[in-house]
């Protein structure tokens, strides 16, 4: 963003006051005093750290569990902006499952022009495997998390979509639990929308999407790579909330043409299975043979309707950072409809054009690797040093099209609680959607990353970024 | 439920009983030592074969110190059977079958191991050492109490209750064992002072010394103290005890699953005979002898128990 260039907060906005979704947290937090607060912030510490809710970082063998920094000032959205953000996610959502399902099928975007083929051929993410498959209730995205960001009142840009396996929904229900156990008086006062209805409705969702052959009540599984997974946590509280089993790879085996789990019973057969796992390791007879972490057989049971697999095997291709930068194209061509959330502007970087520009802008632009993820990779040219960039840039002229660059936008701020008080930090926010039969459902809340530290555009958890408990409000 | 569920929780229970079990030996090694004018090598010698890691102990040192003795048995991430390690992989089984506990238990255990890792973060000097082992007592209780006062008498709570009851009779049964020599009729210095600190280590090892003494006044034989330690169900680290709640605990699970297994069969024939045994007749036959057989019989059906429930592939 440009020097000098005014930041839209969402308390304050451009300086003008208190905005009205803030109004009634606003005069309480006058009448509160700072030193109460911060004991507060200790205490939801130690709930977290005895509830266990960490996360694992990978190759950090000792310090093997860490805490996500939780900031206890909600962020606080009205009910007309919400409203504006759900239709934008709805369309965008089924369009993702049409340009799925399109790409697996007929490739009519791709006839028609609007998609270069190779970007489907060339992807590591693209199944051939799928191809002529109609998955259950032809729903490839069952959950989805799409990256929000913000720079005025009604500006939001659509960051990234999360269709494979987006995590951090534990978060969004944890923090509200511990929002209610610390500040039951604000939510008597204001109207805050609940977000405690999520794990059923994702299994209804689940129930839903099992096969055909299902009798009875379906069961419903989640496979969870295991307890050195960074998101455990999330797949266990997950599995427990919504009263089904978490099974691992080893638990399961092919049983008579069913995916079936080792009771102490005996072997039971799964109607729906949610998956953590990456689709490369998800069957070790069809995909990566060394994987131990999936199921022998499951892809042929699912190719013969035996198993619905959520997210289907597949969707990886809709989430690319190279796809991305058509989701305009890909809206408008499925749904007919100019699309209602915006892209951040994107230069792919495998276009000699677009490259240049990039090369030349390296101190302005944000570069991403196309398959990143995590804030891994990544330059963020307005915070780097000289000798930064110039090593980043022979990396970009070594293989261009493995990047794409936006520019840096001029991220919204929400307050946070600092020892000198209120203090601003940039923010994101994923909102959870769940896709069935009965249609698109966007859970009114989600979770909001911040940059704790001042200034900075980066709230990746795995690289020091917070949460924050997000408020819906009702209507009126 | 799971086959790996069931073994999970079977396990975590298993090692806090152990991670218990250690620390109470332990603290009767400590009592013993403060109490005797010469170095205690005996004691601490008895406490580390009776934790079963004697031989690994003397890998890594090369005389028997209480301190050395103490940090090995609590905090050596080496020694399988450390407190330390067994709440570890306690803790990581209780993270495996989250979802099967209620939250309390999984705070309690959290907790456990949470407040001993800050204790142990350094080797504890004898003065640390009764505030520790206190503690872990304190943490090992609460984790019971939210046990039974948490969790729906389920197919979980079952397999936790067997968990718990392997571990117990199994330690109590090589408490025994590693002093049945001072319990035997012919060491015959019957009420000397130094068969009386042997004695109090056994007695004292199982938490029993007091109820022993509520029940039996001032009656100190060998044979009163391997009847109440082997046959008294009153007494709830008992062999007797621990076989009366698994076969209960083995009942309840066939009832629920509607089925009878191999398992049911070998626990009724161990526990017939517990029951058929009396004190006598295993004084007459060797109280070694028993105690081995009983280790054996033990071990099996834990192990049959695993395969019936299908705890691995």
């Amino acid at each position: 963003m440009a020097e000098g260039e005014e930041l839209f907060d969402e308390m304050h906005g451009f300086g003008e006051g208190v905005r009205a979704p803030y109004a009634s947290y606003g005069c309480w937090f006058d009448k509160t005093t700072p030193s109460a607060l911060l004991k507060k912030s200790r205490d939801a510490q130690t709930f977290f750290r005895r509830t266990g809710i960490t996360f694992n970082v990978y190759g950090d063998a000792e310090a093997d569990e860490r805490l996500i920094p939780f900031d206890l000032v909600p962020r606080i959205i009205g009910a007309s902006e919400w409203a504006l953000l759900v239709r934008g996610i709805e369309q965008r959502v089924k369009a993702i499952n049409a340009f799925l399902y399109d790409i697996y099928h007929r490739q009519e975007i791709v006839r028609a022009g609007r998609l270069p083929e190779r970007l489907i051929r060339e992807n590591d993410a693209f199944l051939p495997k799928m191809i002529g498959f109609d998955p259950p209730g032809g729903i490839y995205t069952h959950i989805v998390g799409i990256d929000l960001v913000r720079t005025g009142p009604n500006e939001f840009f659509v960051l990234e979509d999360n269709a494979r396996t987006p995590s951090g929904v534990s978060y969004m229900l944890e923090n509200r639990e511990t929002m209610l156990k610390m500040f039951p008086e604000l939510f008597a006062q204001m109207s805050v929308q609940r977000v405690s209805g999520y794990p059923m409705a994702l299994r209804r969702s689940l129930e839903r999407s099992a096969p055909q052959q299902a009798s009875g009540r379906p069961t419903v599984a989640i496979l969870t790579p295991g307890i050195h997974n960074s998101a455990y946590f999330e797949h266990a509280f997950l599995a427990d909330q919504m009263g089904v089993e978490l099974v691992e790879g080893h638990d399961l085996r092919v049983v008579s043409g069913r995916v079936a789990m080792r009771t102490t019973q005996g072997y039971e057969p799964i109607d729906v299975l949610y998956r953590r796992v990456d689709d490369d390791f998800l069957d070790p007879l069809n995909f990566r043979s060394e994987s131990m972490l999936g199921v022998a057989g499951i892809f042929d049971v699912y190719r013969a309707g035996g198993i619905t697999i959520a997210n289907a095997p597949g969707t990886g291709i809709a989430d690319d950072k190279a796809i991305y930068s058509y989701m305009p194209d890909i809206v408008e061509f499925y749904t007919g409809q100019a699309p209602l959330l915006k892209n951040v502007p994107t230069w792919r970087c495998a276009e000699a054009d677009s490259l240049s520009y990039v090369l030349e802008h390296l101190d302005e632009l944000v570069v991403k690797e196309v398959h990143g993820s995590g804030g891994y990779g990544m330059l963020v040219g307005p915070a780097a040093s000289k000798k930064e960039i110039a090593a980043f840039r022979k990396k970009l002229e070594t293989r261009p099209s493995n990047y794409i660059a936006q520019p840096t936008l001029a991220l919204s701020t929400v307050p946070v609680l600092t020892k000198a008080g209120l203090s601003p930090r940039h923010v994101d926010l994923r909102p959870f959607v769940l896709v069935s039969s009965d249609g698109v459902e966007v859970t009114p809340g989600g979770l909001t990353r911040v940059a704790m530290k001042k200034g900075s555009l980066v709230v990746n958890s795995s690289q020091g970024g917070g949460t924050k408990d997000t408020w819906v409000l009702k209507e009126g | 439920m799971l086959g790996r569920t069931a073994s999970g929780l079977f396990w975590m229970a298993r090692l806090l009983e152990r991670a218990e079990n250690t620390s109470r030996l332990v603290e009767a090694g400590f009592r013993m030592a403060l109490t005797r004018s010469q170095p205690g090598e005996e004691e601490w010698r008895s406490v580390l074969v009776t934790a079963g890691c004697c031989d690994a102990y003397l890998e890594r040192h090369d005389t028997i110190e209480g301190e050395k003795v103490a940090d090995f048995a609590l905090r050596d991430r080496s020694n399988p059977s450390s407190v330390m390690s067994a709440l570890h992989a306690a803790r990581e089984s209780a993270r495996m079958t989250r979802t099967a506990l209620t939250r309390e238990m999984w705070e309690a255990i959290n907790d456990f191991w949470m407040a001993v890792r800050d204790v142990l973060k350094r080797p504890p000097s004898e003065a640390d050492l009764p505030e520790i082992l206190t503690l872990i007592r304190q943490q090992g209780a609460q984790v019971r109490g939210a046990t039974t006062g948490t969790m729906l008498r389920n197919d979980i709570y079952n397999f936790v209750m067997l968990g718990i009851m392997f571990e117990r009779a199994d330690n109590t049964a090589r408490i025994l064992d590693t002093k049945y020599y001072v319990l035997l009729p012919s060491s015959a210095s019957v009420g000397s002072s130094l068969d009386n600190v042997q004695w109090e280590m056994i007695l004292r090892s199982a938490s029993a010394e007091r109820s022993f003494h509520w029940l039996n006044g001032g009656n100190i034989t060998p044979r009163a103290i391997a009847d109440f330690l082997i046959f008294d169900t009153r007494m709830p680290r008992s062999l007797a005890y621990c076989y009366d709640t698994i076969t209960y605990q083995l009942d309840w699970l066939s009832r629920q699953y509607c089925q009878r297994l191999e398992t049911h069969d070998l626990a009724a024939s161990l526990e017939a005979s517990l029951t058929a045994t009396t004190i006598e007749s295993v004084f007459e036959n060797g109280l070694h002898e028993f105690l081995t057989d009983f280790l054996v019989r033990n071990a099996s059906l834990s192990s049959q128990i695993e395969k019936d429930f299908r705890f691995a592939e």
